[in-house]
């Protein structure tokens, strides 16, 4: 009886509030735009019987979806997130990568101290972080000011509201999510293993790639994903740091939802978004499982 | 053959002012005399006074906390329960919905999330307020609870339940002296976890959120997108402080727990 109660409810709760709004999304999605409240037709009337229940199904269409394939604003949208994700993903490995094999390499005592001032960032505010930003990269700002004091510049570079600035707050918010899966595994790796490669002939460099970028691949990859599938949602980043230029889905969801009020069409925007998300989350997924499986 | 060298030291000292510069200047700005965020023009605390005594700050921030505190025990308590169903249950009907409902959150984009339950409020004619925040927060954060959870219950020794059970307790006896306290610090990071989840949400608790309720990040955003100013750096600053102070504090308590729970043991096998 317990048992079941305790099943149940966490069951219920995730149904009631993750299922069913999914579900609403989905069929909002379907239907079409209207000057009411809620501003969308057809509302489902169960009083009105079956015949009811049919003229809801068959008002339903898939005319948003077109909407999004016509106005090249959508595409274009999504094409620049995937593009943007991608990128700041990339660049997020150059950044991580050192970091990490810096703390693997550091003394064991100092370890988890430098643990720690990896995973802080994160639990400070992420609004807080990339706020921090905009002083550092505006026109009169920090970066400017620095760039101009040593004289690599004279007139102040135009960085903030660029996708520049897009692409250095991901980089920046999301470091830890990079920094550690790949010290993880890093972390574990077995010094002789390197030992062993220069004996059997290796330079340095050649021992580092095979070994350990090689044995730090699961790492990596884990890193990648974590990095990749927010940055492809996000809103705070692009919407603080980037331009009126800067294209990315989350912000157009947004927009669409809380400007322009249409809720199918910002309802269509975020099931692509979900159906895009799909082949890395899965991939992720599988990587994860692999893992598990070799550390058996 | 693992040597600390210059390229680490160097990558460290990069990595490490790379994560932390942005933030030393957010505070060390915070205590300008100026308007002007970028231009230094002496030491001052004024733009403390002035965040303390803007009420729209403070009544957000009550709000905040309040949102907070709620949501993350709701989670915890639901989270907790779902780790169990997912590594105690076995199989029963709809178990792979349940882990993917579980899973799913948290890799969904916060936009999605708060869009689907923003429609659901309305379709249901919830009126948006404290209350909606405190549902899509907890509901968000429980799956991050379960999964902390559930990867400590995976590494849990069934025996001792099972010698509990035999020494004669019932059921929620054995969870209470001998389940609980095994799980209890993932149960304790879970809920920290959720608690800063919902302390930090701007886009969910933005879409579930009424005209009557503001939080902290709402206010934070509405205001950042003015431009910079002196208030949200004294206010960023406080947020800083408090959150490492928190940090360092719970990393402390813990690992005088690894080291009692170490003591305890040797001295159980003794």
């Amino acid at each position: 009886m317990s048992r079941r109660l305790l099943v149940l409810i966490p069951y219920l709760w995730l149904t009631a509030l993750f299922l069913v709004p999914f579900i609403i999304v989905l069929k909002i999605s379907l239907s079409d735009y209207a000057i009411s409240i809620p501003p969308y037709t057809p509302q489902l009337d169960i009083a009105g019987g079956w015949a009811a229940v049919k003229d809801f199904f068959t008002a339903l269409d898939l005319e948003n979806y077109w909407f999004l394939t016509e106005d090249d604003l959508y595409w274009k949208a999504y094409l620049s997130s995937l593009q943007i994700a991608a990128l700041s993903t990339l660049f997020t490995l150059i950044v991580a990568f050192p970091i990490a094999y810096g703390m693997a390499n550091a003394p064991d005592h100092w370890r988890p101290t430098l643990l720690m001032l990896v995973i802080l960032p994160f639990w400070t505010s992420f609004l807080i972080r990339i706020y921090a930003w905009i002083g550092i990269l505006s026109n009169d700002g920090f970066l400017n000011q620095l760039l101009q004091w040593i004289g690599l510049t004279s007139e102040p570079l135009t960085i903030l509201n660029t996708n520049v600035a897009v692409y250095i707050g991901i980089v920046y918010a999301y470091l830890p999510f990079m920094v550690l899966p790949i010290y993880s595994t890093l972390e574990k790796l077995d010094g002789s293993l390197l030992e062993a490669a220069q004996d059997l002939g290796c330079s340095r460099t050649s021992a580092f790639w095979l070994v350990t970028v090689r044995l730090a691949k699961p790492g990596i990859i884990a890193g990648c994903f974590l990095v990749f599938i927010p940055a492809l949602g996000e809103f705070v980043i692009p919407s603080l740091l980037g331009g009126s230029d800067t294209l990315m889905i989350g912000k157009v969801l947004w927009e669409e939802f809380f400007s322009n009020r249409d809720w199918p069409v910002a309802s269509a925007v975020a099931i692509i978004l979900l159906i895009l998300l799909i082949v890395p989350i899965v991939l992720f997924q599988r990587n994860e499982q692999a893992q598990r499986e070799a550390d058996q | 053959m693992r040597r600390f060298t210059w390229f680490n030291a160097i990558s460290l000292t990069f990595g490490f002012a790379f994560l932390y510069i942005p933030m030393v200047i957010l505070v060390i700005y915070s205590f300008n005399a100026s308007k002007l965020v970028t231009v230094w023009a002496g030491f001052s605390t004024k733009w403390y006074g002035e965040l303390l005594s803007n009420q729209a700050f403070i009544d957000a921030a009550w709000v905040t906390l309040k949102v907070a505190v709620i949501s993350s025990t709701v989670a915890t308590i639901l989270g907790t329960m779902a780790a169990f169903v997912l590594v105690r249950s076995g199989r029963f009907f709809g178990r792979t919905l349940f882990s993917g409902m579980i899973y799913a959150p948290l890799v969904m984009p916060e936009v999605i999330t708060g869009l689907s339950l923003l429609l659901l409020f309305i379709a249901i004619g919830l009126d948006r307020g404290v209350f909606t925040i405190v549902l899509a927060h907890a509901t968000f954060s429980m799956c991050f609870v379960s999964v902390v959870v559930s990867s400590r219950m995976a590494s849990f020794d069934r025996s001792l339940e099972e010698a509990a059970y035999d020494l004669g307790c019932t059921g929620f006896d054995a969870f209470k002296s001998v389940t609980l306290p095994i799980i209890a610090p993932a149960v304790i990071s879970g809920w920290l976890l959720a608690f800063t989840l919902s302390l930090d949400d701007l886009v969910i608790a933005s879409f579930t959120a009424g005209p009557s309720a503001t939080t902290l990040p709402i206010k934070i955003f509405s205001s950042v997108r003015l431009g910079v100013s002196p208030e949200i750096n004294a206010l960023s600053t406080i947020i800083i402080a408090l959150v490492t102070m928190g940090v360092v504090a719970a990393s402390l308590a813990s690992k005088r727990a690894i080291v009692r729970q170490h003591r305890e043991e040797q001295l159980a096998d003794k």
